[in-house]
């Protein structure tokens, strides 16, 4: 056991969240949501303080951390780049858009670029299949795609 | 009742009964692998998850065949219903489900601590299986151990069986399932190291492994390695629970006394002096007794005062209460466990006795216990620079050494340990089970309390399996209100009141971590879920207390006389020094940065 | 709606807000504003229209014009010509591909013709974020009824007698689900809302929640009545964040009205709908992993029985159904079982939406009655496959589901005919492929996902689906051998026999029903090394053909490892020397390929 160690105003933020949601155990869903609004991802020390808080193993916290998909523990890049993966964005060719935009960005799946300006990342469907294949970066949604649009679209954000 | 039939053998079994049980009671046994209960102690790990069980219901409630095969182990049987056990189909699938358990399991039996032990080696035996079909991606996680627990996930089977001991039997919370799919593993977290979680080395989760990925730190060569060292004298002592369980592991059944024949073992291992844990566990109780007394003396004079009084001779319980109650820290009683003082006593009474320096006594131990490899650690068992007790092997260690050295128990003749630290009560022996601590502090708090002799020697009510068991015992007039506990989870309860004024008015509680007390520690042979196994060693246990011609720890002639030359009375000065000890809050803390 | 003329209805669905149609909305405003008309003609933000291929759509009412693809600058010319003079824009209407006729009214576009709208009977239609309007179609009418003149057993029977089953996944029957749960008793009981859609491909839940949120609400309130609940919980992906806002907004206006809470419409019912929200797991759609996840834990499966009915959330009696379930229900109530039963097949009542998408003309969500064949919809309604190639196979189910061929187009589709068929209902994915698709490839994609999504909790999901995975790279990489297909069929077999849950049991099904439709294309891959779709990279090869190269040099400029070297040999009638892809190096990106405009490049 040790001492987690976290700038005041972060553990404030993140006992604020358990507040409201009665530091009960049950709601850690609701608030590593809450947390990882606020933060953009969860860091180890942040879990151990919402274990803390809620009076639960940080075991378990992390459990849950690294069983759902939407939980990310990287710190993602200024302008989020992802991927729709989804069936119809498959068939419609979004593997190579997806190779694309790791190409011109020379980073990984899941990887951030080293200036932190984009992170790259792959999802399931955003329900825009009529738009295949997608990619959104942040908010925005960009459709039709083709790998040759690729550099056009960075270039918007540089 | 209800009709079942299983294998075209016709049986009635209760409603609710599993179709796993009802098939051992028409004599099947159906392979299992993640399942494990222990009946009676408050212990079930019924995921369904290795689907090893699998069988065909070939008629289902609705009179039809079940569409896929069903889990034994956790499919209740329905009036009329219908099973294959051993159907081509239901085969196929076990072999196919073991071909894949094996396709991401190094295989590396030969080396594994848990070869001949193994669960998953057996049914892979038991299977036939003579190759693995499948190749690909294996898992691998990174190795890491504490003073007591070894863990390579890479042998995980994720049966769940330590996630919940950890859990659920435990709430230590050290151990989580993380990740999903195929990289799932159960870890602390962040995958960090078990050491720096809130694992308190009870080690039942290497006790409930069915396969090599958690296993105990051998300390086998440390002892062999300071028996051939000609420059050290090597004293030995064995706790209450190993002579009950060490026959198991040559063969013996389980429940039979080998304390003879372990000494002599010991003996032509070639140990100096051959000692007893029983004896320092007399002298715990005479300080611990003394210890609460005093206590309730002062309550009873109005004086501000600690109560209930926590036993704390198991400790990874008291790693418990440090990592999460060090606001509690003032209840348990400071008396150190029975392996500390006897190492305090070996270094500081019995070195000068056999006239070597105590850093050239070497004092080993013999446990039941895993987290009896930590507490020896801790900084206040030692002097800084030699530590009171040096080594601990468990029960299985030591039968493996005998098996290495040809050393056969079955051939020994019985031995005496040897004096002065060799002599034990019954009141001693019993330390092993749970309730038994309890137990023989009454025997001595009363007779000391009243001055009088009891009436009874035997505390039926703090026997048993049940894992909270209370009781009031009449002190004369005073009624001293107990509780006994083993499982953390349940003394997680208790200490719960406590936090909340203790309204049950508790004086005094015993806790024992592991299933039934030391008898079921976790380093004991393994029991695979036999109950029945746990059960035997306690009645061997209560067998052997009922058999010593002296059962009151305060009746030790020899503990009468060590306070008589050397401590003069408990918790007198010297005794504080050397035979008690105090705790540190190690529980988490946040600390804010700028 | 009195009080205005005119209606503009434009989709704020987020396909079209995609494709900008937020400043469409705005542009309407200022502009009518600008020309006085604000009081005249009432702008509309709906949910999904459902053709999505063409959006943005523009919908004017009374005369129910619609237009397609609507751009930010066209809604100038739509005030000027069609609001202020009458006159339709020709050139914004959808045009019909076979006889390139205008077409203005929906009713008359093959898009809709063959489709039923009950689940989605408002989206389109109703400001999603405006209770009245919602009222004022019906909405609330069904929970009205049951409250005011049907016993909770009536309206149980209702439901059983209409036939509805999940549209969510196996399709158990609603009626008795909901009788399930009323026959326990217990202090507490809760309706669940499965709005988890995790299907890769289908959105139907999304649409309903941003499109008509009140629907839902109204159904988990007469579900509460039928089985005795007062607590509603709408498990939602946080993927999904209109729907969360719309919803939320649903139930706020709800609670106004008198419709959610204490002593609804004064009859002394109690209901009321609270959020949980999803974490990206596609195995929470699994009814018991759904509790879980909504208690706080892990999203793994557990043993059924017990069920959800018996000891579902907090260990109290909870019954879940799915969006578009529950989307059905205020129906049935108002206009009755005996109507609802009448469309559909013998087995399968009422209408299925699904989400058409892949190859095909028409991508979009629609609804059709249970018994249309696959052949209506792809080429009727979907208006066949793109660019004019050959269909090849369609995937229903999602990844629970498997493919189906050109044999499988005049099949009645319903849930047991897809069975049959070695697919699956499930959420109502439909994605169509042409030859461009690889099956082993869109076996292994599938199978990705379900590694991907498994729990990890039993060992057929966690190591099966694995090693299915493994075997399918070595087919399609070209290092398979037949008796890896054996292997894969007979492990796909165990798998589907052993697994814990409903996404174990049916994560092979993409692989055997392409084993079953596709035998060949497989042993192509396995013995002659070939992918006909030219999707697998490993197996083909891009070449360039040095009479047709003029030796531009372009490809090997894009080229991103530098593969591309010039060859000192110039063809006939030339006068570079053409160039030559080293093999061994090429990535098989395609970037010469899209790069060369003599097409000297191919792939063999």
């Amino acid at each position: 056991m040790a001492t987690i160690k976290l700038s005041e105003d972060k553990i404030n933020v993140i006992k604020d969240i358990c507040k409201s949601f009665g530091n009960k155990s049950g709601e850690v869903i609701n608030v590593l949501h809450q947390v990882q609004g606020k933060f953009g991802y969860l860091p180890a020390e942040v879990q151990e303080v919402i274990a803390h808080e809620l009076n639960m193993p940080v075991s378990k916290v992390y459990g849950i951390v690294s069983f759902y998909s939407f939980f990310t523990m990287e710190p993602k890049g200024e302008h989020p780049i992802d991927i729709c993966l989804g069936t119809a964005c498959y068939v419609r060719g979004a593997e190579k858009v997806l190779d694309a935009f790791s190409r011109e960005l020379g980073i990984q799946v899941g990887k951030c670029t080293p200036d932190g300006k984009f992170s790259l990342n792959t999802l399931r469907c955003v329900g825009a299949c009529g738009l295949a294949p997608v990619a959104m970066i942040g908010e925005k949604v960009y459709g039709r795609l083709t790998p040759d649009m690729v550099p056009g679209i960075l270039a918007e954000y540089k | 009742m209800i009709n079942v039939t299983i294998d075209n053998k016709a049986i009635q079994v209760p409603e609710g009964t599993t179709i796993l049980k009802a098939a051992r009671m028409a004599g099947i046994d159906i392979p299992t692998l993640c399942y494990f209960e222990l009946d009676g102690m408050n212990f079930e790990n019924k995921p369904g998850g290795c689907r090893v069980c699998m069988v065909e219901v070939t008629k289902d409630f609705n009179g039809k065949p079940r569409r896929n095969l069903a889990p034994a182990c956790a499919t209740d049987c329905v009036e009329g219903m219908e099973v294959l056990t051993a159907s081509p189909r239901a085969l196929n699938a076990r072999k196919t489900v073991l071909e894949l358990i094996l396709s991401d399991h190094p295989n590396d039996c030969l080396q594994c601590e848990k070869s001949g032990d193994c669960e998953l080696q057996s049914l892979a035996a038991r299977m036939g299986i003579r190759e693995i079909p499948f190749k690909g991606e294996q898992t691998t996680y990174k190795k890491d151990t504490t003073l007591s627990v070894y863990r390579d996930m890479d042998k995980c089977v994720y049966c769940r069986r330590c996630e919940t001991m950890c859990n659920k039997f435990q709430t230590a919370g050290a151990l989580s399932g993380v990740n999903r799919g195929f990289p799932s593993v159960v870890a602390p977290a962040f995958e960090q190291k078990l050491g720096d979680s809130s694992c308190i080395n009870c080690g039942q989760c290497v006790q409930v492994c069915p396969v090599g990925a958690l296993t105990l730190v051998d300390n086998i060569k440390n002892v062999m390695d300071a028996l051939a060292d000609p420059t050290k004298k090597v004293v030995v002592q064995t706790a209450p629970a190993v002579r009950v369980a060490l026959g198991e592991e040559f063969g013996m059944q389980p429940g039979e006394i080998v304390t003879g024949k372990m000494a002599a073992a010991l003996r032509r291992l070639g140990f100096d002096r051959v000692f007893d844990t029983d004896w320092s566990a007399d002298l715990t109780i005479m300080e611990e007794g003394t210890e609460l007394l005093g206590r309730l003396k002062k309550a009873l004079a109005g004086e501000p005062v600690k109560l209930p009084m926590f036993t704390s001779c198991c400790p990874a319980w008291v790693a418990f209460y440090e990592k999460n109650f060090p606001d509690l820290l003032e209840y348990p009683s400071t008396a150190k466990s029975p392996q500390g003082m006897f190492g305090a006593v070996a270094k500081n009474f019995l070195a000068p006795k056999m006239g070597v320096k105590r850093e050239d006594l070497v004092v080993v131990s013999i446990m039941p216990c895993l987290a009896k490899k930590s507490e020896l650690a801790r900084q206040e068992l030692g002097n800084g620079t030699d530590q009171d007790v040096n080594f601990s092997l468990t029960t299985r260690e030591l039968a493996h050494m005998l098996k290495q050295c040809n050393i056969d128990l079955n051939q020994l003749p019985e031995e005496d340990f040897d004096n002065p630290l060799g002599q034990s009560t019954g009141a001693a022996v019993i330390f092993g089970a749970t309730g038994g601590v309890m137990e023989a502090a009454l025997r001595t708090a009363y007779e000391v309390h009243t001055g009088k002799t009891l009436p009874r020697i035997d505390f039926e009510e703090t026997r048993g399996f049940q894992g909270i068991k209370e009781a009031t015992i009449d002190f004369d007039g005073f009624p001293l209100k107990i509780a006994v506990a083993y499982s953390l989870a349940n003394a997680r309860k208790l200490m719960e009141q406590v936090r909340n004024g203790n309204p049950n008015g508790y004086h005094f509680i015993e806790v024992m971590a592991c299933p039934g007390g030391c008898i079921g520690g976790a380093g004991q042979p393994y029991h695979h879920g036999k109950s029945d196994i746990i059960r035997k060693r306690m009645e061997a246990i209560y067998r052997e207390d009922s058999g010593k011609p002296i059962r009151k720890s305060h009746e030790n002639p020899d503990i009468i006389a060590i306070y008589k030359e050397y401590y003069g009375e408990p918790c007198g000065h010297l005794s504080h020094e050397q035979l008690h000890t105090h705790y540190f809050d190690r529980s988490d803390k946040l600390e804010a940065t700028k | 709606m009195a009080k205005y003329k005119m209606h503009i209805l434009i989709c704020g669905g987020t396909g079209c807000k995609s494709s900008n149609s937020l400043q469409i909305i705005e542009n309407f405003h200022n502009i009518l504003a600008e020309k006085n008309l604000a009081d005249e003609v009432q702008v509309i933000k709906t949910g999904c229209f459902g053709f999505c291929e063409k959006g943005p759509i523009v919908k004017i009412m009374p005369d129910n014009t619609f237009y397609t693809q609507v751009t930010p600058e066209d809604v100038r010319r739509i005030v000027d010509e069609h609001i202020i003079k009458g006159r339709k824009v020709p050139d914004l209407l959808y045009t019909n591909p076979e006889n390139k006729e205008h077409v203005s009214d929906s009713k008359h576009m093959d898009f809709y013709k063959k489709q039923i709208r009950i689940a989605l009977r408002n989206c389109g239609f109703v400001d999603p974020e405006n209770i009245e309007e919602s009222i004022s179609r019906g909405g609330y009418e069904g929970l009205a009824k049951c409250l005011t003149e049907m016993t909770p057993e009536q309206v149980i029977a209702e439901m059983k007698a209409s036939g509805l089953r999940g549209r969510g996944g196996a399709g158990f029957p609603t009626g008795l689900k909901w009788e399930l749960c009323a026959k326990n008793k217990a202090d507490q009981k809760y309706v669940i809302c499965n709005a988890d859609e995790g299907d890769p491909g289908a959105f139907m839940d999304r649409s309903i929640l941003e499109g008509d949120p009140n629907s839902i609400v109204e159904a988990m309130a007469i579900c509460g009545y039928a089985i005795g609940a007062t607590k509603g919980l709408v498990y939602i992906r946080a993927e999904y964040p209109l729907a969360i806002d719309r919803l939320k907004i649903a139930i706020n206006q709800a609670r106004e009205y008198g419709l959610l809470g204490k002593d609804i419409l004064g009859t002394g019912f109690e209901f009321d709908i609270e959020l949980r929200y999803g974490a990206g797991a596609f195995v929470c759609g699994e009814e018991t992993a759904l509790i879980h996840s909504m208690e706080g834990q892990r999203g793994e499966p557990t043993l059924k029985p017990p069920f959800p009915a018996v000891s579902g959330y907090m260990g109290k009696p909870s019954n879940v159904n799915n969006v578009e379930t529950f989307a059905n229900v205020p129906v049935i109530i108002t206009k009755g079982a005996e109507w609802f039963s009448k469309i559909g097949t013998e087995k399968s009542k009422g209408t299925k939406v699904f989400a058409l998408a892949g190859q095909i003309n028409n991508v979009g969500l629609i609804e059709v009655p249970m018994g249309i064949t696959l052949r209506e919809i792809i080429y009727e309604i979907g208006g066949g496959i793109k660019d004019g190639r050959q269909f090849k196979a369609v995937q229903t189910g999602g990844p629970s589901g498997g493919c189906l061929t050109a044999k499988h187009l005049d099949t009645a589709i319903d849930y047991d005919s897809l069975v049959a068929a070695g697919s699956m209902m499930g959420s109502g994915g439909m994605v169509v492929m042409d030859e461009t698709s690889c099956m082993p490839a869109i076996a292994k994609f599938y199978l990705e996902f379900t590694c991907e999504e498994s729990c990890g909790k039993c060992t057929p999901c966690r190591v099966g689906n694995k090693r299915l995975c493994e075997l399918l790279e070595k087919i399609t990489n070209g290092t398979g051998t037949m008796e890896d297909l054996e292997s894969l069929r007979n492990l796909a077999a165990v798998i589907k026999d052993s697994a814990l849950c409903g996404l174990g049991q049916t994560s092979p099904n993409p692989v055997l029903s392409t084993l079953d439709n596709f035998w060949d294309e497989y042993v192509e891959h396995v013995v002659d090394k070939k992918c006909r779709a030219g999707v697998c990279k490993k197996l083909m090869q891009y070449v360039i053909d040095p009479e047709k190269c003029i030796g531009c040099g372009k490809c090997a400029k894009g080229c991103p490892v530098e593969t591309i070297q010039r060859t000192d040999y110039i063809a006939p009638g030339h006068k570079l020397a053409s160039f030559h892809i080293e093999a061994s190096k090429c990535i098989k990106c395609g970037a010469c390929i899209n790069n060369c405009k003599f097409g000297a490049i191919s792939i063999k």
